[in-house]
């Protein structure tokens, strides 16, 4: 019961949330949105206790997918959304016949360079990926209606509605994947390999199928990415984002499920509003980076120990 | 009539040591089967390699005729060998309970779509009964919502078999496991493994409490420097000139 009303009150707040914000804000909120869905489906990967340098690399993967599908093929938009992300999975699963015969330290390096080689096999190949300017004239999402709302995707408001359904979605499987024998077993790879293998797990194969995964998640946000901005380079995908995700997904911490989603929220707002809004244009890297080292020395557990501090001690009283 | 578990003239060489030269047992079906050696004789090297950790240099290891060497843990898993490790190989950062349910993999192999969807409800309940089992089995279950890392010595110790034994093997292969338990932990561990003999599951094991091993063992292997030394019951090892000799020093060594 309590549940269901926090449920209505927070479905409440993200509806009519954009309806405060500038333009500009409700666009950076369809850019939170789908950075939610990326740096989520990358936790589910350090649940396996390997990190990547190439998850962004693998949301332009399905970017492109799904932008070729449309564009060259004239597939239907959403169609092509979810083919992109399959797309970014299905190479995961080739990537992971070279990546995990490395661990740890060895395997983030090495999905840095797979990553590179296919930001410049993009940049190689003028056809069909258009080079290193990338493919500009995406098809949008077609409008539509439902009755009581008609979808407009000029509107960043239309497309923030429907990205934030398909993340929610997203956000619902990961959550059940999670929560499920299968997570636990990602969490027995993770911690002790050797126990887990001699339990009969086949490391490798849950290795893979959790890089799969959140490379599959990774490439619906960049397919949705795609359709919203029209136009991919890439250069959209280069390593400075991925320390983007690494830095949310750090400074949220990654021991729970909100941990990267607030740390994404948190920093995003901070970032692209509080110190806009303060006048801070040129010196905002600067002190986003000051925030991020004083985060670091003073919540080494991240934002999400706060969180439970705070939860624990309401549990107390 | 095949042998259940045959190691055949089984040989790991790391560099130019052989740790484990030539080595050849049967372990029967239902037994509790020692074995033992001085520090250094190539006992945890031979575990390894019966439970696919190592691949042999040379040599077979034979499950009802199959030969397994060579095979990944996991696929030797499958296979219903199942292994403990040496100290407190535990996930310290679950729950005892998640732990064994860790060890309910194989029966319950989980299954991704059905997870998302709900359709492995039936599994779930199958799994958490079969943990809750285990962890009775071995007077765990009063610990279920700890953390593995925060139990006691004995305890992780237990825990450790109990994730083995949630996984219905056939075959246990125990690596130390007394050490660091007191008399009566020792004691009851004890009366657990011919519980466990007695439920049909064949146990081999590693270990250096020698009065565990002679009150326990049904058959016992000693090996010394990797090699075959002796063979027999609890009676005919103690009293073997070779054994003594291996463990005491033999006498022109002393003369």
């Amino acid at each position: 019961m309590r549940n269901l009303l926090i449920f209505i009150v927070g479905a409440a707040a993200l509806i009519t949330l954009p309806h405060f914000l500038s333009f500009s804000q409700q666009e950076i909120l369809v850019f939170l949105t789908i950075n939610i869905l990326l740096v989520s489906s990358y936790r589910l990967l350090t649940l396996t206790g390997e990190w990547s340098l190439g998850h962004v690399v693998i949301m332009g993967v399905g970017a492109y997918a799904s932008a070729l599908f449309s564009k060259e093929l004239g597939l239907y938009v959403p169609v092509s959304i979810l083919l992109g992300g399959i797309v970014a999975a299905l190479l995961a699963v080739l990537l992971s016949f070279p990546l995990f015969r490395m661990k740890g330290f060895y395997f983030l390096i090495g999905s840095f360079a797979a990553g590179e080689i296919i930001r410049l096999l993009w940049k190689r190949f003028r056809d069909p990926f258009g080079g290193a300017k990338g493919i500009k004239g995406i098809d949008p999402m077609p409008d539509f209606s439902i009755g009581i709302y008609d979808f407009d995707f000029f509107e960043p408001i239309s497309y923030y509605y429907l990205s934030a359904m398909i993340v929610a979605a997203c956000l619902w499987i990961l959550w059940r994947i999670e929560r499920s024998p299968v997570g636990l077993t990602f969490h027995a790879v993770h911690w002790q390999d050797k126990l887990a293998e001699a339990s009969g797990v086949n490391l490798r194969a849950y290795r893979t199928l959790a890089f799969a995964i959140s490379s599959g998640f990774a490439g619906i946000a960049g397919a949705l990415l795609a359709h919203y901005i029209g136009t991919i380079n890439p250069n959209s995908f280069d390593v400075e984002v991925m320390v983007f995700v690494l830095t949310w997904a750090i400074v949220g911490g990654t021991g729970t499920f909100y941990g990267p989603i607030l740390g994404c929220i948190v920093l995003t707002v901070l970032n692209e509003i509080v110190l806009r809004e303060l006048g801070f244009e040129q010196m905002r890297p600067l002190i986003y980076g000051a925030i991020m080292i004083l985060s670091i020395l003073f919540m080494p557990k991240g934002l999400e120990s706060v969180v439970q501090r705070i939860i624990s001690r309401r549990a107390k009283t | 009539m095949t042998t259940f578990l045959e190691v055949d003239n089984l040989t790991m060489r790391f560099g130019g040591l052989t740790a484990v030269d030539g080595l050849s047992f049967k372990v029967e079906h239902g037994e509790i089967h020692g074995l033992i050696g001085p520090n250094g004789a190539g006992k945890t090297t031979t575990f390894n390699m019966i439970s696919g950790f190592y691949t042999p240099t040379s040599g077979q290891v034979r499950l009802r005729g199959e030969d397994i060497s060579g095979l990944k843990m996991h696929e030797v898993a499958r296979r219903g060998v199942v292994r403990t490790f040496q100290h407190s190989t535990l996930f310290a950062e679950l729950s005892v309970m998640d732990n064994a349910l860790v060890g309910t993999h194989m029966p319950f192999r989980p299954n991704i779509f059905a997870a998302i969807i709900g359709w492995d409800k039936e599994d779930r309940e199958g799994a958490r009964a079969r943990a809750s089992e285990a962890l009775e089995f071995f007077g765990l279950d009063h610990l279920k919502d700890d953390l593995a890392g925060d139990l006691s010595h004995g305890h992780q110790r237990a825990l450790g078999m109990a994730v083995a034994y949630a996984s219905h093997p056939d075959v246990m292969l125990l690596d130390e496991p007394f050490t660091g338990m007191n008399p009566e932990e020792t004691r009851q561990m004890m009366e657990l493994m011919r519980k466990l003999r007695d439920n049909g599951i064949t146990i081999l094991l590693v270990e250096h409490d020698m009065q565990a091993i002679m009150g326990l063992c049904d058959k016992i292997t000693c090996m010394s420097f990797g090699k075959f030394l002796a063979e027999g019951g609890p009676k005919e090892i103690r009293n073997h000139p070779a054994v003594i000799e291996a463990y005491l020093g033999g006498a022109r060594h002393v003369a």
